[in-house]
């Protein structure tokens, strides 16, 4: 019962360990599938880009699509509003990224990197605070833009974060113009 | 107390013997199901990607009139281990469908043209409808269909399938079908106005004519759908109704069955794996007992 | 579970825990220096192998569960949707479906060895009963596990299977409208089959504790049947035993996984890919192939009730199997006429699996009515007189001696002791 080592100990060493390696190459190979399980599926994959048209929103309007389970505001901004947002030096700013994911990753986060490129008074984000993922509240807070009513972070009109705990401006998702009017967001 | 044994054996026999020759009184009406080759069958079976193309082709242009395949996305075309189209001909061939959407801002539900990630759009919106459309018959959707009409094997044959791996029971009874389509008897009678198909197995044959001329299958609801050069293909292979029978059923599998490709190169791997690692324990257990008598 | 372990438990952090919940002692008695029989053949393993597989069933269930959806208009939907977008999705569907049957597989074999060895002779009644639980348990869960799906076969059976209670007198109905919660097998029916389905699997995981506990507590059975004498005739569990069966459970996988990747539809039926439609019934319903043998017993009989408790009463008999064996001798292997009569009864077991495939005509319930009643004869009739007729082969003096006399082998053990 007790070890007893007579022959090859090395031999029966490589054994052992070449057994046990193998055995915990199978069981992380195993583990796979059902952690991946929970990754989303092909079908959800499938929807992760939408198309809009955007010609029918007004000036000082805004419309909310559905995009990847979230709502994303699309908002064709008024001239005091753009005015407004233009106003603020960068270096006032909590975040001075611009955290548009059709810009360089450092780009700063002036009113231009933020609205639609060529069409200044649109603006796209997401509609989902940055600080835990509630839903801001449209033209209020201290700053005229959005206001998160879950921990009281204020956005400005050009949806840059201005006072609260939020970490980072409202994210603008990758989009494009396919035609004049029709953008595809993702 | 041995004799007892030997007349319980005696008559385990008897039954044994009785139950292995009843199917052999019973047989007669069942049609002969003709097993074909397939490239996906066996361990290492893959589909042929050129075969599932055609066989979409025969499907958009004759079954699809009939059959639906809703559990389909129109994305699945593009997928690994299918027919292989591209992502771009398949936005084409979506745009082809119409699927209903909405509701749009002013309330209604509309028709626009489908996208990749939506799935196939039925030709019939419920089963009455469909039924209506053909006269009391229900086509069946495709979704799962190769799987659903897989004809067992019965006793012994189901036995040696585990062995041979023969999983294409599905596509064979559809192709046989498919090619299965034949004058009606005389036996009928004047008036059949219906069609007959020697392999159908929901058929039956009721007319008191027909007893004794072991016919087999019987009227089906489906009108012969395939006539040679009905569909263009333009690769060379033969525009036979036999081709394209065998071309739709091997669409039909992968419809049914689509990782069947990444399921078996799994299994390769998975095998070699677990075999390995088997005569490994082996040793390891041997090497542990050597000492002890057991 | 049980107090065999020598563990002093060393560093500061083993004894604050060990005085305060004693586990570590408790899975070292239970599982590492636990005495065992050092005879035990392979055929042993398969309780370690359905220890794995039970743990197999709950994964790949939970995990299911995370995208399956119990209802009548989405299940068969849902299940599809897990086949075909799901990441590794058909794999884990798959790998539970034919769990299943390998939950079976392994189970059969393990009854049929305790019934070949008298394990399930005193002192070990109870762990026997308990197994038994286990299985009716088990067949109540692969049951509700098949209704899921929602096709054709899991509406049907279900339709058929708990029809079964109206034949009981006068609640018969009312039994199956509360079992059904409505009028026909719908919604509510299988909403509840699934709660049960996911329920029913942890109670069986409480009932295998209890049942090793049970065989712990008297010690295993092995191979001659007689009890462990002297610290020659045991080993401690763990290496010998944990190393053994791994070895059978990885052995046992090959076999799981040939099913999964390569035949997967084999042990299903086809018609459980056409979504459940309660205006067609299917020319020929019938049951998993688990349920065949108890499936032809239900119909051998003409009467309904009379084919129900028929039915029950092939399971109900197993609960006194322990005092209808009137032998002395535990083992099959010093029993030459129980021996034979043991492998009759599995024969008519498979008889019974085949004619349960059938159609319920001629020839098939004649058969049927043949291999039920022997069914019943082998527990009530042979067993109980086997006892007193039979003259049992002599015992071995102990494991090792029948060990060293080539034991455990069964042909070699009967010769051995008398050419001594």
């Amino acid at each position: 019962m007790a070890q007893q080592d007579t022959v090859e100990p090395t031999r029966r060493d490589f054994l052992y360990i070449a057994t046990g390696a193998m055995g915990a190459v199978g069981t992380a190979a195993l583990a796979w599938p059902f952690i991946d399980q929970m990754n989303p599926d092909a079908s959800a994959l499938s929807l992760a880009s939408i198309e809009v048209d955007v010609s029918a929103i007004e000036e000082g309007q805004e419309i909310k699509v559905m995009w990847r389970g979230k709502p994303v505001f699309i908002r064709n901004r008024s001239a005091r509003e753009v005015e407004e947002a233009n106003a603020v030096a960068i270096s006032d700013l909590p975040d001075t990224n611009a955290r548009n994911a059709n810009l360089a990753a450092d780009a700063e986060a002036t009113d231009a990197n933020r609205g639609v490129e060529g069409r200044e008074a649109l603006i796209v984000m997401v509609g989902v605070c940055t600080h835990l993922g509630c839903i801001p509240l449209g033209q209020s807070g201290d700053f005229g833009g959005w206001f998160c009513p879950c921990h009281g972070s204020h956005y400005d009109t050009a949806g840059r974060i201005r006072k609260g705990p939020a970490p980072e401006n409202l994210l603008i998702p990758p989009f494009e113009f396919i035609s004049d009017n029709v953008i595809q967001i993702g | 107390m041995k004799t007892m044994i030997e007349s319980v054996r005696g008559a385990l026999l008897a039954v044994a013997a009785m139950a292995v020759a009843a199917p052999a009184m019973a047989a007669g009406e069942a049609p002969h199901i003709e097993r074909q080759q397939w490239s996906f069958s066996g361990p290492f079976g893959q589909y042929d990607k050129a075969q599932l193309q055609r066989g979409f082709k025969v499907y958009k242009e004759v079954c699809a009139s009939c059959h639906g395949m809703q559990l389909l996305s129109f994305r699945n075309l593009a997928e690994a281990g299918g027919p292989g189209f591209t992502e771009d001909q398949v936005k084409v061939i979506a745009a082809e469908y119409m699927v209903m959407k909405g509701p749009n801002d002013d309330g209604e539900m509309e028709e626009v043209a489908a996208i990749p990630s939506d799935r196939w759009p039925s030709p019939f919106p419920n089963q009455q409808a469909a039924r209506a459309a053909n006269g009391g018959a229900y086509p069946p959707d495709f979704s799962t269909l190769a799987k659903a009409r897989a004809v067992a094997s019965g006793f012994p044959g189901f036995v040696f399938d585990m062995f041979t791996q023969y999983q294409e029971h599905g596509p064979d009874y559809i192709y046989n079908l498919l090619t299965g389509y034949k004058d009606a008897p005389a036996c009928f009678g004047e008036d059949f106005s219906g069609y007959y198909n020697e392999k159908f197995i929901g058929g039956s044959i009721s007319n008191e004519e027909c007893q004794g001329q072991n016919l087999t299958g019987g009227p089906i609801g489906m009108a012969p759908p395939l006539s040679d050069e009905q569909v263009e293909y333009t690769d060379g292979t033969p525009m036979t109704v036999d081709q394209y029978s065998r071309d739709v059923s091997a669409f039909m599998m992968w419809v049914a069955e689509p990782k069947l490709e990444e399921r078996k190169s799994m299994g390769f791997r998975v095998m070699i794996f677990l075999i390995i690692f088997a005569s490994l324990l082996y040793f390891t257990k041997k090497s542990i007992w050597r000492d002890v008598e057991h | 579970m049980a107090g065999h372990s020598n563990y002093v438990p060393q560093s500061a952090a083993a004894k604050w825990l060990e005085s305060r919940l004693p586990v570590i002692g408790l899975v070292r008695g239970s599982f590492v220096d636990f005495p065992t029989p050092k005879n035990l053949n392979y055929w042993w393993t398969f309780g370690g192998i359905l220890f794995f597989v039970l743990i197999a069933q709950i994964v790949t269930g939970i995990v299911l569960v995370m995208h399956y959806t119990p209802n009548t208009a989405m299940a068969f939907a849902s299940v599809e949707h897990i086949m075909r977008d799901v990441n590794f999705g058909w794999l884990l569907r798959y790998l539970h479906a034919n769990g299943a049957s390998m939950f079976f597989i392994a189970v059969f074999i393990h009854m049929f060895r305790g019934m070949y060895y008298g394990s399930y002779k005193a002192p070990r009644e109870i762990s026997w009963i308990l197994g038994v639980v286990i299985f009716l348990i088990m067949m109540a869960t692969a049951f509700m596990g098949y209704v899921l799906p929602w096709g054709q076969m899991s509406f049907w059976g279900a339709t058929v299977i708990t029809n079964l209670f109206s034949a009981l007198p006068l609640v018969g109905e009312p039994i199956v409208n509360w079992l059904w919660g409505g009028f026909a097998v719908d919604n509510p029916t299988l909403n509840r089959f699934f709660s049960l389905h996911y329920l029913l699997p942890f109670m069986i995981f409480g009932v295998v504790l209890l049942h090793v506990w049970a065989f712990h507590t008297t010690g295993n059975n092995n191979p001659t049947g007689i009890n462990p004498k002297t610290k020659q005739d045991t080993i401690p569990f763990h290496p010998y035993y944990t190393i053994k069966d791994l070895f059978a459970i990885v052995v046992f996988m090959i076999l799981f996984a040939y099913f999964v990747f390569y035949i997967p539809n084999f042990l299903g039926h086809a018609d459980n890919y056409i979504e459940a439609d309660p205006l067609v019934t299917p020319t020929h319903i019938v049951p998993e192939w688990y349920f065949l043998p108890f499936y032809a017993i239900l119909r051998a009989v003409p009467d309904k009730l009379g084919g129900v408790i028929l039915m029950f009463g092939s399971i109900a008999v197993m609960f006194i199997l322990p005092w209808l064996d009137t032998s002395k001798v535990r083992s099959g292997t010093y029993r030459p006429l129980f021996k034979q009569f043991f492998w009759i009864f599995a024969a008519v077991c498979v008889g019974l699996g085949y004619l349960g495939a059938m159609p319920a005509e001629g020839g098939y319930v004649i058969a049927a009515r043949i291999l039920t009643a022997y069914y019943f004869a082998h527990f009530l009739i042979i067993l109980p007189l086997l006892g007193f007729l039979e003259k049992p082969k002599e015992l071995p003096a102990s494991i090792s001696e029948a060990v060293l006399s080539g034991g455990g082998k069964p042909a070699g053990a009967v010769a051995a002791p008398e050419t001594k």
